[in-house]
């Protein structure tokens, strides 16, 4: 089943245009990786599909209102910072937010639903923990079982491993894996393809205003669109373990 | 979070009850307080009526709208140094008491000098609005707030040197540091109905201002509209903020401390904070107020001086035990 598909989709930052008649197709289960290099429109294509900047052409969460369009997609912003000491738990509270009315206390379903969240991203006895004084990696972890205890049938996430170490940055891809595994489906936007080419079930690279490449890792990170878009020449090998990518070196121009 | 607004309101009617029986006439707490409520026309009861309800309603409008917006403000901008003369509106609102006295409108008629100063506000507001834009982020707002605060500021100091009555400048100089000595029922039923209306605007803000922790962009796809959620705050501000500046003058370090004071006792999430912050403002200066009267009864102490005295050094602890945590 599709959980985001968008035709023909255009957008401009001022006058600048980003995107041009874009078209992509998200289906549920999926962990589809959005690769591209800097500047080249994952985050505004990300932010206009939810409705955030202004986009002309057709996405399916446009006609949503506002509830149901949180109720259908959960995002994380690449901005990963808490402003005030809340507690892992109330942070996670706040993604049931889309369910309740306003005033309404949390329900039992919903405190079962964030203690779930929590122990889904292994940060069972971190629940009264202030946000602020986890690592990294942990905070990390924490934002993603917000997205989750909103229960929506997709998560958008844009660069969740970046500034991560080795470790957190495997964790947080088996994290979503293991939620594209559970059926939901998952875009995130992120640089390192070698992580992408393992994890991902589908890429779609982005570059000169419009998908370049979309379908499955080996398919999207051949020699001549890592030359064309990302202006380097890398190693890429299918193996036991899965894909395995190696940047080499840059093209000279 | 239900045992923090219970403490508060048990202090609030303390410092309430405080505030009425102390003053300069030596009346007994009891005969006072019998007074108040007699309903007769002796002179004490119409001291009570008159000048120390009056004193105390204040107080706690001019407190809860400063905590209120403190902490309204904070939240939004996720700056734990954001306070209500952020957005310049208690500025603009000074320079419009401050051309009242000058030109005479305050000699003129009682609330010629209020009235003045909710013009000032209601002009900042809409210089705010242009120059901020409907479009505009938070930053342009900060942006804007600050360039309207420096050219108030300015223009006081413009009034304050080109005017040629000493009497008019200090006049000037003791209303700006804000007092609640001989205000009126007059004063409170004018700024009554802004207060109420502002706090409303702001007391809706719960929802948003939590999901705002997160960044505006999460707040945005988890359904909450930021840019309604900004005039809210600007609007509900800029009507408490205005109201209390222009029956009280410039009272400062209450909106920026008393959220800080509060915060570690409900979770440090900004909803839970709005009505906690409003009871601990109208704490904070009821107990000003109370201190003003009993410190220095002779002279004529100034709340803000107060409000100063009392906060910074309350915030210098707060920086030193948030150092000490980050250390």
């Amino acid at each position: 089943m599709s959980q985001l598909s968008c035709r023909d989709f255009t957008v401009a930052l001022g006058d600048r245009p980003v995107l041009e008649g874009v078209n992509l197709t998200i289906e549920s289960g999926e962990l589809v990786g959005l690769i591209g290099p800097n500047g080249a429109g994952k985050t505004t294509l990300m932010r206009a599909a939810l409705g955030l900047i202004p986009a002309s052409g057709h996405c399916s969460l446009a006609g949503l209102d506002d509830r149901n369009r949180a109720r259908t997609v959960a995002w994380m912003p690449q901005d990963r910072s808490v402003a005030w000491p809340i507690s892992v738990e109330a942070l996670v509270m706040l993604g049931r937010m889309p369910h309740r009315m306003p005033g309404q206390r949390p329900s039992a379903q919903d405190h079962e639903q964030v203690a779930a969240a929590i122990r889904q991203v292994g940060l069972e006895g971190f629940e009264q923990r202030a946000v602020t004084r986890l690592s990294a990696g942990e905070r990390t972890r924490a934002l993603i079982a917000r997205a989750l205890a909103q229960q929506t049938p997709m998560i958008m996430a844009d660069e969740p491993i970046a500034g991560l170490d080795p470790a957190h940055q495997i964790t947080t891809m088996q994290t979503f894996a293991g939620i594209a595994d559970s059926g939901r489906s998952v875009l995130v936007s992120l640089h390192d393809l070698g992580l992408a080419a393992r994890h991902c079930t589908r890429l779609i690279l982005i570059g000169e205003r419009r998908v370049v490449a979309d379908g499955a890792p080996v398919e999207v990170l051949t020699a001549d669109n890592l030359a064309r878009i990302f202006h380097i020449e890398a190693f890429l090998q299918s193996t036991d373990h899965g894909p395995v990518f190696q940047s080499l070196r840059v093209l000279g121009p | 979070m239900t045992r923090l607004l219970s403490v508060l309101i048990i202090l609030l009617v303390g410092l309430v009850i405080a505030s009425l029986v102390v003053g300069p006439a030596p009346i007994g707490p009891l005969t006072s307080l019998e007074a108040l409520w007699s309903g007769d026309q002796t002179p004490l009861a119409l001291v009570m009526r008159e000048i120390r309800l009056p004193r105390a309603l204040l107080a706690v409008m001019v407190g809860a709208s400063l905590g209120l917006s403190g902490a309204a403000m904070q939240g939004y901008l996720r700056n734990p140094l954001a306070e209500p003369g952020l957005l310049g509106i208690s500025g603009s609102a000074a320079l419009g008491a401050v051309l009242a006295i000058q030109t005479g409108l305050a000699a003129g008629f009682p609330l010629g000098l209020p009235l003045a100063a909710l013009a000032g506000a209601l002009i900042g507001v809409l210089l705010i609005t242009l120059l901020a834009g409907r479009q505009g982020g938070t930053l342009s707002l900060i942006l804007a707030g600050i360039a309207i605060s420096a050219l108030a500021s300015a223009l006081v100091s413009l009034v304050l040197n080109l005017s040629p009555n000493p009497f008019a400048t200090s006049e000037i100089v003791f209303w700006m540091m804000g007092s609640l000595a001989d205000r009126s029922m007059e004063h409170v039923l004018l700024a009554l109905p802004f207060v109420l209306l502002g706090a409303a605007l702001l007391l809706t803000l719960g929802r948003p201002l939590d999901a705002i922790t997160l960044g505006e962009d999460a707040a945005e796809a988890m359904g909450m509209r930021v840019r309604r959620v900004r005039w809210r705050l600007i609007i509900g501000s800029a009507l408490v903020v205005g109201a209390s500046t222009a029956v009280a003058g410039t009272i400062g370090f209450v909106g920026l401390v008393v959220p800080h004071l509060i915060r570690p006792w409900v979770g440090a999430m900004p909803g839970r904070l709005l009505v906690s912050s409003a009871l601990g403002g109208a704490a904070m200066v009821l107990l000003a107020d109370i201190g003003v009267r009993v410190i220095l009864p002779a002279s004529d102490l100034k709340l803000g001086v107060v409000t100063a005295l009392i906060g910074a050094p309350l915030f210098l602890h707060l920086i030193y035990q948030t150092r000490r945590e980050l250390a």
